[in-house]
């Protein structure tokens, strides 16, 4: 056929002064080119059939029109078992059948080319060749494709290293999912598994989690002190993983414990303050946000002292449909001061009050809006809270998680949402 | 030309006239609409085509696919039917090829009043050879495909790379030929080869009441001339026509008689005759 059409080098001498192919042009040029003309006199057919890659066209229904020599010694065939008798699909594996008569075929049929292909052939004996294909449909001087001209390239080192690749790949993959198992329980240990039951009280919580890959930092718990006394605390830890979860089961647990021994939340956030910056007062310093409150059931309502450190002053909607931060005198971040002084207010959560604790995830978040921060905001936050009040716990709380999912993209940092009602005197 | 670009989950694309029957063009396994493109011109001057792609492939929208919807032909089937009234078909001439053959029998069996007559292009209600029943596969070979398709991920994708990437000799294509074709997801062609190759519909076949012709190719190694002889035996009054054409293909490989078969049997009056 038209082998020959690929034989630049068959131009040899004079070539070398040409732009392309002169690499061959070395030193004594004169004796060299006689010399290479006679290397590469009978070059057309010689290149063609022991080419070091293997050489195939095909009728338009794939049928085998000629094939290399190269290619025959891979498959260990001999010619006139394939050629005008076997179709290219015959000399692949089933699944190679069904890639080909399903996706490559096709392919080639409608742009014309395939390039670089992996199929395993299936040589006489029975054996696999993985190779790379390329595909070329030959065209008459009409342009009417007559046949397809595939070139295969043994990839057998190269498949050897795509199995290694894969099974890394595998390997990450079943790491990652064992870690982020490993992280899912560890971050349910530092949150309670379920609110407890206040009298009087609807409770709801949502915790949002940035990167499932890392445990996050932030924490909420709510907690009987006494027979009508709970603990509510929520908080941040300065970093994630698992130096942030050793730091935040610590910060549980004193809470928990300083509470008590010390009715004052002003007082339990002092001890914690203690704890922290004892525990980690070398290299490893860690410190926190928090705000911790004490509820005790009041008439129809309840009575919470609330003390805070470093961290946001909570938003309270009103049973009037009004919305505003608690004034809770800020006291330092906790952990960073040897002395460090908190102050505790009281507050009444009366009917249809629904008070909100959060961390700053949320007013973190990324909005995607060209504006002065680029961020949600306190304000945008506070004006959310304005446009929801008067809201129960558990509306509030589902409101919160749609704005969550809302700025999910923008979710840089993990958020919890903690949300304490009184039910509407009405009811 | 015309073609109107409908989109959605299923990248619906209307052809031809609005003002003639309605002619539903479904895929197989492997690529997408454009496998129908040698033979919409020579539908569109009498008929509203209706091209599309099934969810996870061409341009579908991906996010809506799910493995567990799509785990059955059910889910595809589903689809096609949706498309339906959602585009307000009637009396649609559904022409579909390879798995979609097996949609198409579903849908016509679901929801017959929507479809006129059914066109099954190399049709396989199950591959795998069974008791008294030569699929053309045996239970290794579809085995050894399903576990290549497992094991080799990362060839599924470099294979199509190439394709993804475009054809940088010829930049005019590419655009078009990298947003479409065969591209597929691996783990999505790895589920649909499984839903394709794992289906048994034999016994669905009885219940069509829908005109159907089947077309088979000469020579086809995904769907043998004896799968395209068992379709019409067990479809009550279908017809069975060989196309002259090798591969599983036939639109691609053979368009001419393949679009004079769609047309002669989709004009024939009523249905069950020999087209």
């Amino acid at each position: 056929m038209d082998s020959t059409a690929n034989g630049p080098v068959s131009g040899g001498p004079g070539a070398g002064a040409g732009p392309g192919p002169g690499a061959e042009t070395g030193p004594g040029a004169g004796t060299d080119q006689t010399t290479f003309s006679s290397l590469l006199e009978d070059s057309a057919e010689d290149l063609y059939e022991n080419a070091p890659c293997g050489y195939l066209s095909t009728l338009l229904d794939g049928q085998i029109a000629r094939i290399n020599t190269t290619l025959l010694t891979w498959l260990g065939y001999r010619r006139d078992q394939l050629v005008g008798r076997r179709y290219l699909s015959d000399l692949l594996t089933v699944g190679g059948r069904i890639y080909y008569e399903t996706h490559l075929a096709p392919l080639v049929s409608m742009q014309g080319e395939v390039r670089g292909v992996a199929l395993d052939l299936q040589a006489a004996d029975g054996a696999r060749l993985p190779v790379l294909i390329t595909s070329v449909v030959k065209t008459d001087a009409s342009g009417e494709p007559i046949l397809v001209r595939t070139t295969v390239f043994d990839a057998r080192d190269r498949r050897a290293y795509e199995r290694e690749l894969l099974r890394a790949r595998q390997e990450a993959e079943g790491e990652r999912a064992r870690l982020q198992q490993l992280v899912a329980t560890l971050q349910q240990s530092l949150l309670p598994p379920a609110l407890p039951v206040v009298p009087g009280l609807d409770a709801a919580a949502h915790y949002q989690i940035a990167s499932a890959d890392e445990v996050g930092g932030d924490f909420y718990d709510l907690f009987p002190l006494s027979q009508d006394r709970w603990g509510v605390a929520l908080g941040d830890v300065c970093g994630k993983g698992a130096h942030a979860a050793t730091v935040t089961s610590l910060i549980r647990y004193t809470l928990r414990t300083a509470a008590v021994y010390d009715a004052s939340p002003s007082a339990v956030l002092g001890t914690l303050n203690a704890a922290l910056h004892q525990r980690y007062a070398r290299d490893d310093r860690s410190f926190c946000t928090a705000i911790f409150g004490v509820l005790t059931p009041d008439g129809e309502g309840f009575t919470l002292a609330l003390a805070r450190g470093g961290h946001a002053a909570p938003l309270i909607m009103r049973a009037d449909g009004t919305a505003g931060h608690v004034s809770v005198p800020g006291g330092p971040l906790i952990g960073v001061w040897d002395d460090a002084a908190f102050t505790t207010t009281t507050i009444r959560l009366g009917a249809g009050d629904t008070l909100l604790l959060f961390t700053d995830g949320l007013a973190d978040a990324r909005t995607g809006i060209a504006g002065d921060s680029g961020r949600y905001g306190e304000e945008a936050l506070h004006a959310f809270a304005r446009d929801l009040a008067p809201a129960t716990a558990a509306a509030a709380i589902s409101a919160m998680t749609a704005l969550l999912e809302d700025l999910a993209g923008g979710l840089d940092d993990d958020t919890a949402i903690l949300a304490l009602g009184v039910p509407p005197a009405s009811r | 030309m015309g073609d109107i670009r409908v989109g959605g989950r299923n990248n619906v694309v209307l052809a031809g006239r609005d003002d003639k029957p309605v002619m539903m063009l479904a895929n197989g396994f492997g690529c997408d609409q454009n496998m129908w493109r040698l033979i919409v011109p020579g539908l569109a001057g009498d008929y509203r085509v209706v091209l599309f792609d099934h969810v996870g492939s061409g341009g579908s929208e991906l996010p809506a696919w799910r493995a567990d919807r799509y785990a059955t032909l059910d889910g595809y089937t589903d689809d096609i039917v949706a498309l339906c009234h959602e585009l307000g078909l009637r009396q649609v001439v559904l022409v579909a090829h390879s798995v979609s053959a097996m949609m198409a029998v579903l849908a016509a069996i679901r929801e017959p009043e929507l479809f006129s007559k059914l066109i099954l292009i190399g049709p396989s209600p199950r591959y795998i050879d069974d008791a008294g029943y030569r699929g053309g596969f045996s239970q290794a070979d579809i085995d050894d495909l399903l576990g290549s398709l497992d094991s080799n991920y990362l060839g599924w994708s470099a294979a199509m790379a190439p394709v993804i990437m475009g054809n940088p000799e010829r930049p005019a294509l590419s655009d078009e030929l990298a947003n479409s074709f065969c591209r597929t997801d691996p783990e999505i062609a790895r589920a649909f080869a499984r839903t394709t190759f794992l289906s048994d519909n034999r016994s669905d076949l009885h219940q069509v009441t829908v005109p159907t012709l089947i077309l088979q190719c000469s020579q086809d190694v995904i769907a043998p001339p004896e799968v395209g002889v068992y379709v019409q035996a067990q479809i009550p009054g279908s017809t069975l026509v060989t196309l002259p054409a090798t591969g599983h293909c036939p639109h691609l490989s053979a368009p001419e008689v393949t679009l004079a078969a769609i047309r002669s049997f989709a004009a024939a009056d009523g249905g069950g005759q020999h087209g």
